[in-house]
Parts: structure tokens; sequence; C-alpha cells
């Protein structure tokens, strides 16, 4: 069966962070951060691998980080870091059955227990810690 | 003289409302059409309405070949689920005048195959329900036992109580973003039908449905989203039930 006889949502429904709450944006940016941290993560091991080829090979790639898309990047790769890290620490508590809430005959409107307001303060938390991050990395590095 | 039923009159008379909203309609037969197209249709309204009497109020007045499956409409049978302004609904428990739009776009479900328009196919969904075990497994049974019943206090009903509520709709599985992509992962629903079993102080099949959904399609693909507790019309809350399980699993819940 193909995914179009499936009706698959697909990687466009998978990443729409609409009509789904604040959680839903945490998927998404748990995802991009975690790929952009990954895509880093293998830069970063070609980068620290130019030692190879003598001081010289490694002053010519560092100079690139000195540069201020180099900086901007590197502000970016906190916020990443910062924000998969703290929201990485709520979900693999969500994860063991922490902070979920207990189970209960539900009430109308029906309010799910498991979106509670612990799991929103620790993704706001995440955002705001990840910009606070990224702000100053950008003010050491084009503050000088 | 021909005898008409007070529903059949009703049938004919069309609703009369000073309001009205325009109502998108996907059609798709996959046996003809390559893809999805839109049908509008002018639909009157009161503040009660649902969008599903909407649907029928087409069906009855414009274009009876619309496929859209229903039964109790009173949000009990799980049969009228579809997308509804783009967030898995159901129509019977949806009111048009609580969406707040001049235009309602209904769709089927994602993650389910459509059968025609939108009617889809349930299999997959019940496949996956059954594959989790919903049922009480012991050696033993209320008849052969000297009691009549097997007791049960009211803190343990709670711990499973809400997840037996589930009608099997679907629309947490078309709301799961990891079911977007893997057509092998089984779905908020069996997941917390597991739940609902493992949480059952009578039931003692725990290790058994713990092996089933240990899979790498199975619990594991949960990523905590939780938009399958948001459209839940019944307030099941899979996403807890699948972290309390997941819970099971790592040791934090014996």
């Amino acid at each position: 069966m193909t995914n179009q006889d499936e009706h698959k949502a697909g990687i466009g429904g998978m990443i729409n962070p609409r009509r789904y709450g604040i959680e839903r944006v945490a998927y998404l940016l748990m995802r991009l951060s975690g790929l952009g941290l990954l895509a880093y993560f293998i830069g970063h091991i070609y980068e620290t691998s130019t030692i190879l080829k003598g001081q010289v090979g490694w002053n010519e790639f560092l100079e690139l980080t000195q540069t201020n898309a180099g900086h901007a990047i590197l502000a970016i790769v906190i916020a990443m870091c910062v924000f998969h890290t703290v929201n990485g620490i709520r979900v693999m508590l969500g994860h063991g059955g922490v902070g979920v809430g207990k189970p209960a005959r539900p009430d109308y409107p029906y309010i799910p227990a498991s979106q509670n307001i612990r799991h929103k303060i620790g993704i706001y938390s995440a955002i705001i810690l990840a910009a606070i991050a990224m702000m100053y990395g950008l003010a050491v590095m084009f503050g000088e | 003289m021909a005898q008409t039923s007070l529903a059949e009159e009703n049938a004919s008379i069309p609703l009369s409302s000073s309001q009205s909203i325009t109502l998108r309609i996907a059609r798709y037969n996959p046996e003809h059409d390559s893809a999805k197209k839109f049908m509008e249709f002018n639909v009157p309204y009161e503040k009660w309405t649902t969008v599903l009497e909407a649907i029928l109020e087409v069906k009855k007045h414009f274009d009876h070949s619309v496929a859209v499956r229903y039964s109790c409409r009173q949000a009990t049978c799980g049969s009228c689920g579809m997308i509804i302004n783009g967030k898995p609904r159901l129509a019977c428990f949806t009111k048009i005048s609580e969406l707040n739009s001049n235009v309602i776009t209904v769709e089927p479900m994602n993650n389910f195959p459509i059968i025609r328009d939108l009617a889809v196919k349930f299999e997959r969904l019940f496949d996956t329900h059954h594959k989790v075990k919903p049922y009480l497994i012991r050696d033993d049974t209320e008849i052969t036992t000297n009691t009549k019943e097997f007791l049960q206090s009211p803190e343990e009903l709670e711990q499973y109580i809400q997840f037996s509520n589930c009608i099997k709709c679907g629309l947490c599985n078309s709301a799961c973003p990891t079911m977007a992509t893997d057509s092998s992962f089984v779905g908020p629903q069996a997941l917390a039908q597991a739940y609902r079993y493992v949480a059952d102080s009578r039931d003692k099949g725990k290790d058994d449905r713990l092996k089933i959904i240990d899979d790498s399609h199975g619990i594991w693909r949960c990523h905590f989203a939780g938009s399958c507790s948001q459209v839940c019309p019944k307030g099941v809350d899979p996403a807890m039930g699948i972290q309390l399980l997941r819970g099971y699993m790592l040791g934090f819940r014996s």
C-alpha cells in the first residue's frame, strides 16, 4: 500500500505545529534542534580533523568561525543545545510517567491532564532559556 | 391514503435559518479520482446544529452521493470522525457555532485509507487494537471461582476507568505526528488500551502486553507530542496512558 493509499499526513503533517498547542511546537523544535545539533556534530568532527593537516590548516579552518556568519551559526547552535537539553529533560521525565497526572474519571470539557501546566512551564522555560543563552552568546561573540 | 412517517416529513423540510455557512466537503473516490477535490454548499444552521447535521442536510437536499459514516449522533459510536477545519473531531460532537468560522471544511481523517469522500477504513486500527489483547487475561474465570465476581476497590477502578471510555473513533491516530509517517506504528489508541488492561488489578497479562509493545514501532516511537490527548472526544488522554505504560517498562511502576 503506498503512502497515498494510506492517506498519511506525511512529513508536512508531522511538522505542522498549528492547532495542537505549544506541545506540538515543542515537538517540532525538538526535532529541528536535534537535526541541527547532529549536523553541527558532524561539522565539528570535520573541523577538528583539520588538525591532521598541521597548525596552518587548523588555523585556517578556525578562522571560518570568527566571521559574522560563523558567529551567527554558533549562536543558533547554543540556542539549539539549550532548548534540546531542557526540553529533553522534560520529555524524559514525562516518558517515565513523571508529571503527566494521575488517571481519573474525566469530566467535560475533558482537558487532558498530561498536558498540564508543569509541562507548559517546562516548554516555555526551554524556549526562554535558549533565547537568553543565544543572546548571551551573541553579546560575547559580537561584543568584542 | 399514503402515510408518511414524521422522520420522512422532516427529511423533506430544509433547515430554515437566517444564518448560513459554506460547507466545503472533500470528495474523493480512489477507484476513479486521482486527487481530492472540494465541493461547496451553502447550508443554513442554528446555534445547536452540528457539522454532521450540516453534512446530512447536504445529502438530503443537494447531493445524496456524499459518503459519510455515522450512527449514534451522540459521540458514542465513534463513526463520524473527520478533519473539521484542520483538526480531527467527531462531526456529531462539533457544533458549527463553536467553530467561529463562516467556512467549514470537512475532510477524511489522515492516516486512514479512504474508502470514499469522508469515509475511511478502520481495519488497521482494529488490528492494532486487537494486537494488544484488549481483554482480561488470567487462568481462572468468574465461573470457576467461588466468588461471583472479581472484586476491585474504587481506587483500583480509578487506575484505568478513564481509558475504558475509548470509542475507537481514531481521532488520536489521525492527530499523531508519528502515525503521519510510520505505517507500522501501533498508534496511541492501541497503546492507551494496552495501559487500560495493564493497569486493571484483575488482569494478569501485563508481561504479555509489554512484550508486544516493546518494539521499534511500538511504544518507543511515541515522542509525547500530546496531540492524541488534545483531540480525544471522550477525555481518554492516551498520552498519559502511554507515558504511564512506559513507566512500567522502565521500572518506575510495578
